[in-house]
């Protein structure tokens, strides 16, 4: 099962420190575990809330420092693409896997998933015994859609003021956070209908 | 790309004026009550999302307006299921409109609003209650309206019994189990006609049935798959796709449970079956891709799982697995395929009596080898380690032995891997290969220098030049050098701790210091140094301990430049040549003759301050009598005359050209290590006594060469005379400066003298109410 996925900056942001990350999407999937958690079991849902907000803004800390570690080793300079250029951006995408130890930040190890599309990051943070290639499936097409639906190229906010695409593009591919073995006829079937609920 | 728009809408939806908002809330409570929802009530929707998401301290909605938006949840309109749940995501339900678990008809609901319902569940009770909810609606047929509920049950149900599997009880697990064997089994294998008027579900046409085809076009055999294809697909093909992508997860999960004789055999039966014709299928020259690539990994997990509870059934699977290695093993890039393959030769090849080495070559040979630099193979295959770390070290004897192919993935991208290392790395110290283990990791940096030159070098003709890189890049590349890289290189520890012409190397490799790689796994170095060496003392005999000591003294002069990296390591060994010689003291006297060669050198007082004062400490600490009976007056002597001699040279003119002062602490550990060995053969008392006084007056005469601050020279000389006045009573020095045990290990309880004061002490302390 995919715990979350979020789409945060892999820049640096003027209003924030060095290493910090904006996190401009961000979805968790199924119940919070905090809701039985021995250690958390006297919280609200707002402390509940923070909590889980708090949790997400770790894992964009560390993908955001992975990316930084990742490019700066491999040395290659980032290839500036607009719109339109969707399928080029993704091939020169950085991509990796970052190990979550239980607790930083959830209870249980996690794998965390990411491609970096120039200033921006996308993270899939899933349970260490899925399979991983499906998950890294998933992912492409997962910023492929993004990519395209919300002209993320562009110098535009959509990704802030059409998350409700993202909710529904999740709800298809991803649902519940579940990854699903789809050949291309299913996925295309999927692929239909998030096009049918963009065009509306 | 990342605007400053988006920047500022941030801002604005963070800091926005309390009496603004509820101006915004209160005409999106009147947009809301229209007839009929467009545009502007999406818009607002999206902006009341914007705002209550960017902050991580939660805002309320007013009660009115919360109602509104969760009656959305019940839309026609899809955009409006996805925002309410959205919002109501993002903010609690005010007091009296909690959700109740047990009320709602969960399979009324639509997957966005199933969605909230899952998010805000509070207590395993609500859990339990949806469970039973959702499963009683998979129990009965459903009806036309419903059938997209159905869909997302299966997933609802994974997410569920990820985090909290009790909720699901006894009776249900057999349910959910018949009902999955239902669906990967007798799922229709029918096409679901033609183009789906909307949504997924297309309803039995009247026109002749055509079949589903498989990946290369011929009509699918017994069964539908998740491999088959077709123009549209039926409700149960659909959740066949779901039961299949929960079924690992079902097994894993569920394996301990008892779910009846007949069920677990038909299930058992059904995923050995689907599972089988995959894999058979791809040993029989079909192409791998994308979707049929998955397919088959977690094909080969779900065999793994079954036959780990049915053990009767490997005698059967076994020579597919085989038959599908012996496919894929040539070709490198079905690498991440073949690590569920070797886990399934650990976990059962014993059983089947199958010889695993091929499997283990390639995993421990050519992955690391050939594939250091793909980060999801190194991802996965580390964490294959970690998990069966205990199963390789007894079973697969090269495991221990392979640790220079391994620390290639470390090599090469340092900070992904790390964490793994820092896991690993305790179970691949042996005695037998410890000396061997601690060259390589100091050496770390060339391996990843060595990497890097090894991928250029195969991007690059021949002929290239000019650019960063050109001195190492020839120099990996001439017949000359060829045999310091190839063993770095080397696939197996074995062929020699480390070579002669390390220092060449070094050299050759002085460019690459500045190299992110390099930088970056010269960073976690000395972390893993702690880690080997905090595993080997438990291992470790004397023998090997003092071989260690020899190559801490060797090796703190030949390490690759790199700033900051030389200083991080002797701080490291300083550490543990501490550590080392408390728990064997005698290792001091055994090692005598290279620890004061490395004394001995007066510019290692310069370059090697670390380790040198700590290499000085351990003399004067342990070269004695009563930690080593060999220890013989000669001894004492040669090692006090070869510490005089050095301290002679350092304070008695300044330091050499471009050298800074000796630090302070030097010259005091000189001095005390001087003052311990006299104090254990006395005839060198006058001789440390003169040295001493000589230095107070040397020093009343104003400021001297070999020491720039007047604070430090303060120090140096108030040290100096507390060890001359100690000095003069022979047999108090002695007891001063080398305690007997008793004294250095105390053990006040069992004292006779001591033990009765501190029993009534503490009587009294708990008897005394205060």
């Amino acid at each position: 099962m995919v715990r979350c996925f979020l789409i945060h900056t892999v820049c640096p942001v003027s209003a924030l420190g060095s290493g910090e990350s904006r996190v401009l999407y961000s979805r968790v999937f199924g119940p919070d575990e905090a809701a039985w958690s021995d250690r958390d079991r006297g919280l609200g849902p707002e402390e509940r809330r923070l909590l889980q907000k708090e949790k997400i803004s770790v894992v964009a800390r560390q993908v955001r420092s992975a990316v930084s570690l990742s490019r700066e080793a491999s040395g290659r300079l980032t290839v500036e693409t607009v719109s339109g250029e969707e399928a080029l951006a993704l091939q020169e995408a950085d991509g990796g896997v970052a190990r979550l130890r239980a607790g930083d930040p959830f209870s249980e190890e996690t794998s965390a998933l990411w491609l970096a599309v120039q200033s921006l990051g996308f993270a899939l943070v899933c349970e260490p015994h899925e399979n991983l290639l499906l998950a890294e499936g998933t992912l492409q097409n997962l910023t492929r859609h993004c990519l395209e639906t919300l002209h993320l190229l562009g110098p535009g906010s959509e990704v802030l003021l059409r998350s409700h695409r993202i909710d529904a593009l999740l709800s298809r591919l991803l649902p519940h956070g579940q990854l699903l073995f789809l050949n291309h006829r299913f996925a295309h079937s999927l692929e239909k209908d998030v096009a049918a609920y963009a065009a509306k | 790309m990342y605007a400053h728009s988006s920047e500022s809408l941030i801002k604005q939806a963070r800091e926005i004026q309390e009496s603004e908002l509820l101006k915004f809330l209160s005409r999106l409570g009147k947009l809301l009550q229209g007839k009929e929802l467009g545009h502007e009530a999406v818009d607002s929707l999206q902006r009341l999302h914007l705002i209550l998401s960017a902050t991580k301290y939660t805002r309320k909605l007013p009660p009115e307006l919360h109602k509104r938006v969760k009656a959305l949840l019940s839309s026609p309109t899809e955009q409006f299921q996805v925002l309410s749940s959205a919002v109501l995501r993002e903010t609690v339900p005010p007091c009296g409109q909690e959700v109740n678990y047990n009320q709602d008809n969960v399979l009324q609901l639509n997957s966005h609003a199933a969605a909230l319902l899952l998010s805000q569940a509070a207590s395993r009770a609500d859990l339990s209650s949806l469970c039973a909810q959702l499963l009683r609606g998979l129990e009965s047929r459903p009806s036309e309206g419903s059938a997209n509920s159905l869909t997302h049950t299966l997933p609802m149900l994974n997410a569920v019994l990820t985090l909290s599997p009790e909720c699901l009880t006894e009776d249900h697990v057999t349910l959910l189990s018949k009902k999955l064997v239902d669906w990967l089994r007798y799922a229709s294998i029918n096409q679901g006609g033609g183009v789906p008027s909307g949504g997924f579900f297309t309803g039995p046409r009247s026109r002749q049935p055509v079949p589903t085809a498989e990946l290369d076009g011929t009509v699918s055999g017994d069964f539908f798959t998740v491999l088959c294809v077709g123009q549209g697909f039926t409700e149960d093909q659909w959740m066949n796709v779901y039961s299949f992508s929960m079924l690992r997860h079902w097994l894993l999960t569920y394996h301990s449970v008892s779910i009846g004789n007949n069920t677990a055999d038909t299930a058992n039966r059904l995923q050995l079956s689907l599972s089988l014709s995959l894999s058979h299928s791809f040993s029989h020259g079909k192409t791998f891709r994308g979707p049929s690539l998955h397919c088959l990994v977690e094909a080969v997990c779900i065999l793994d799982c079954v036959c780990g509870e049915d053990a009767s059934l490997v005698y059967r699977t076994f020579p597919c697995i085989k038959a599908l290695f012996g496919r894929l093993s040539s070709d490198l890039s079905f690498a991440r395929v073949l690590l569920p393959i070797a886990q399934f030769y650990l976990n059962h090849g014993d059983m089947a009596a199958v010889d695993c080495e091929c499997v283990w070559t390639l995993v421990f040979g050519r992955f690391p080898a050939e594939l250091f630099n793909d980060q999801y193979l190194a991802h996965e295959l580390l964490r294959f380690l970690r998990l069966n770390r205990e199963s390789l070290q007894l079973r697969v004897p090269r495991y221990s032995h392979s640790f220079p192919n391994l620390l290639k993935f470390l090599a090469w991208d340092s900070p992904a891997v790390v964490d793994d290392f820092v896991d690993l790395l305790p179970s691949l110290v042996t005695a037998g290969t410890a000396v061997e283990l601690l060259h390589t990791l100091l050496d770390l940096p060339c391996l990843s220098a060595t990497l890097v030159l090894q991928v250029r070098s195969t991007c690059l003709p021949i002929s290239e030049s000019g650019g960063r890189g050109l001195l190492s890049l020839d120099a990996f590349r001439s017949q000359s050098f060829r045999g310091l890289f190839l063993f770095l290189l080397r696939g197996e520890a074995g062929s020699g701790d480390t070579i002669d012409r390390l220092s060449t190397l070094h050299e050759l490799l002085a460019e690459t210091a500045d190299w992110p790689r390099v930088v970056h796994c010269a960073q976690t170095v000395p972390v893993l140094l702690h880690i080997f060496f905090n595993t080997v003392v438990a291992v470790a005999d004397e023998k090997l301990l003092a071989h260690l000591v020899q190559v801490m003294l060797e090796r703190s002069s030949l390490l690759l430049n790199i700033p900051k990296y030389n200083k991080e390591i002797q701080r490291v060994f300083s550490t543990h040549l501490l550590r080392l010689c408390k728990l064997h003291p005698s290792l001091v006297v055994d090692q005598s003759h290279e620890l004061l060669e490395f004394a001995g050198a007066t510019a290692k007082v310069y370059s090697k301050e670390e380790i040198y004062t700590h290499v000085v400490w351990v003399l004067g600490e342990y070269l004695s009598v009563s930690c080593d009976s060999r220890c013989s007056v000669r001894l004492i002597t040669s090692c006090f005359e070869t510490l005089e001699a050095v301290l002679f040279e350092i304070t008695s003119s300044g330091p050499p050209p471009g050298a800074d002062c000796p630090a302070p602490r030097v010259v005091t550990s000189l001095m005390s290590a001087l003052a311990k060995l006299a104090s254990r053969s006395h005839d060198l008392i006058p001789r440390v006594s003169l040295f001493l006084s000589k230095l107070r007056t040397v020093t009343r005469g104003g400021p001297v060469a070999w020491c720039s601050d007047e604070e430090d020279l303060v120090a140096i000389v108030t040290r100096g005379e507390e060890l001359w006045s100690l000095l003069k009573a022979p047999g108090v020095a002695q007891s001063v400066l080398t305690p007997p045990p008793m004294v250095t290990t105390p053990q006040w309880h069992r004292d006779t003298n001591v033990a009765m004061p501190l029993r009534l002490r503490a009587l009294t302390n708990l008897t005394h109410s205060q």
